[in-house]
């Protein structure tokens, strides 16, 4: 990309607010997510009932006051889960200390059996202090999969150190300030997409 | 937030720079890289791409210090699940053809790090061809999130 390219979108980081004033046409623009927008979707459960990386009992209700960010993942994933938490990060970045501190980035072990609450605390902090990591027992994690419908799957493999991979999904669910579920993050949107979709819901879109 | 973009871009073009080539045989080695990873991370993905300009080949093994062991992988995504899988009989490397691993797909998989992988640094990684013999490479090791959003995708470098 050069460097022309990147200074004509920068105004769209500086002032999704303002894009509220323009026209008709493009307030309508405005109203679409970039992410997929779940609002409302009956299929989806409300709470989970987990404990985070410090031990503590914990719940979605626990954060109500801010955007929250949901992913199912584990710390064996070489991939996903790392690009998943550095986005995060780049995220917080994009919107700005004010706004950042407003929002709540929450990653949910699926593998309770290697992933320790010391672990996942050491993993998902190092790339923003304000991470949280969640866990809990089996049941536990199993149940919160379902309420969200995070799939995910233990696979055997007997030949591989690992012992075995886990399947899952790789969809960030998002929470508006009052906790209800708004959208579905795809792995491969960008920061800057979904920093300005955190934004206008922290606005009270 | 302006300067912050214009150091990301910066790094991007030092980045590209950077790229590091191999050869052995008929096969071309680019690029070998790996993600830093976190304190607590037991795994991570070592990416690279293999130009073979000979007969049709095959990447049997690979070897590492970094790691209790090394293993070749696989990984797709299957709806918005990503699944990921041992490839017993290594990465096939037709003739004429480019295999890239990447993010997303093929990866050499490091299990058991010994220690955390440091941005900046580099390790050695032994590589194994059925018919081109053995090669040694440096894996460089890039930021934690490398490549994680289109923007961010240094390493579709021409070769």
């Amino acid at each position: 990309m050069d460097r022309r390219a990147l200074l004509a979108w920068l105004p769209a980081l500086a002032l999704p607010g303002l894009v509220g004033l323009a026209g008709c046409e493009r307030l309508d623009k405005a109203r679409s997510f970039k992410s997929i927008d779940i609002t409302g979707n009956p299929e989806f459960g409300h709470d989970f009932s987990l404990h985070d990386h410090d031990g503590r009992p914990r719940s979605l209700s626990d954060y109500r006051g801010k955007v929250v960010t949901l992913f199912f993942g584990y710390l064996h994933c070489p991939d996903f889960c790392p690009t998943h938490l550095a986005r995060e990060a780049a995220v917080l970045q994009a919107l700005g200390p004010q706004d950042a501190a407003r929002v709540q980035t929450l990653f949910v072990s699926v593998d309770p059996a290697r992933d320790t609450p010391e672990k996942i605390k050491a993993y998902v902090t190092v790339f923003h202090p304000s991470f949280i990591g969640l866990t809990g027992t089996e049941q536990e994690i199993a149940q919160a999969a379902r309420t969200f419908k995070a799939s995910y799957s233990k696979v055997p493999m007997p030949d591989s150190s690992l012992g075995y991979a886990i399947d899952h999904s790789t969809l960030t669910l998002v929470f508006d300030p009052k906790g209800r579920l708004r959208l579905a993050v795809r792995h491969e949107q960008s920061a800057t997409d979904v920093a300005t979709d955190l934004k206008r819901l922290l606005d009270g879109a | 937030m302006l300067r912050t973009l214009i150091l990301s871009l910066c790094c991007l073009t030092a980045l590209s720079a950077q790229a590091h080539d191999y050869t052995i045989g008929k096969i071309k080695i680019g690029h070998p890289w790996s993600r830093a990873t976190a304190p607590g991370a037991p795994a991570a993905g070592g990416f690279l791409t293999l130009e073979n300009g000979g007969e049709a080949d095959r990447l049997i093994s690979a070897s590492a210090a970094v790691s209790e062991t090394v293993e070749l992988h696989t990984m797709a995504m299957d709806g918005n699940v990503m699944k990921m899988r041992k490839l017993d009989n290594g990465i096939e490397v037709p003739a004429g053809k480019t295999v890239e691993l990447k993010p997303g797909g093929l990866h050499v998989m490091f299990i058991s790090l010994k220690a955390p992988l440091k941005e900046g640094e580099k390790f050695p990684l032994k590589l194994k061809f059925e018919k081109a013999g053995e090669v040694t490479v440096d894996v460089k090791i890039e930021a934690m999130g490398a490549a994680a959003a289109p923007a961010g995708n240094a390493h579709e470098h021409k070769h």
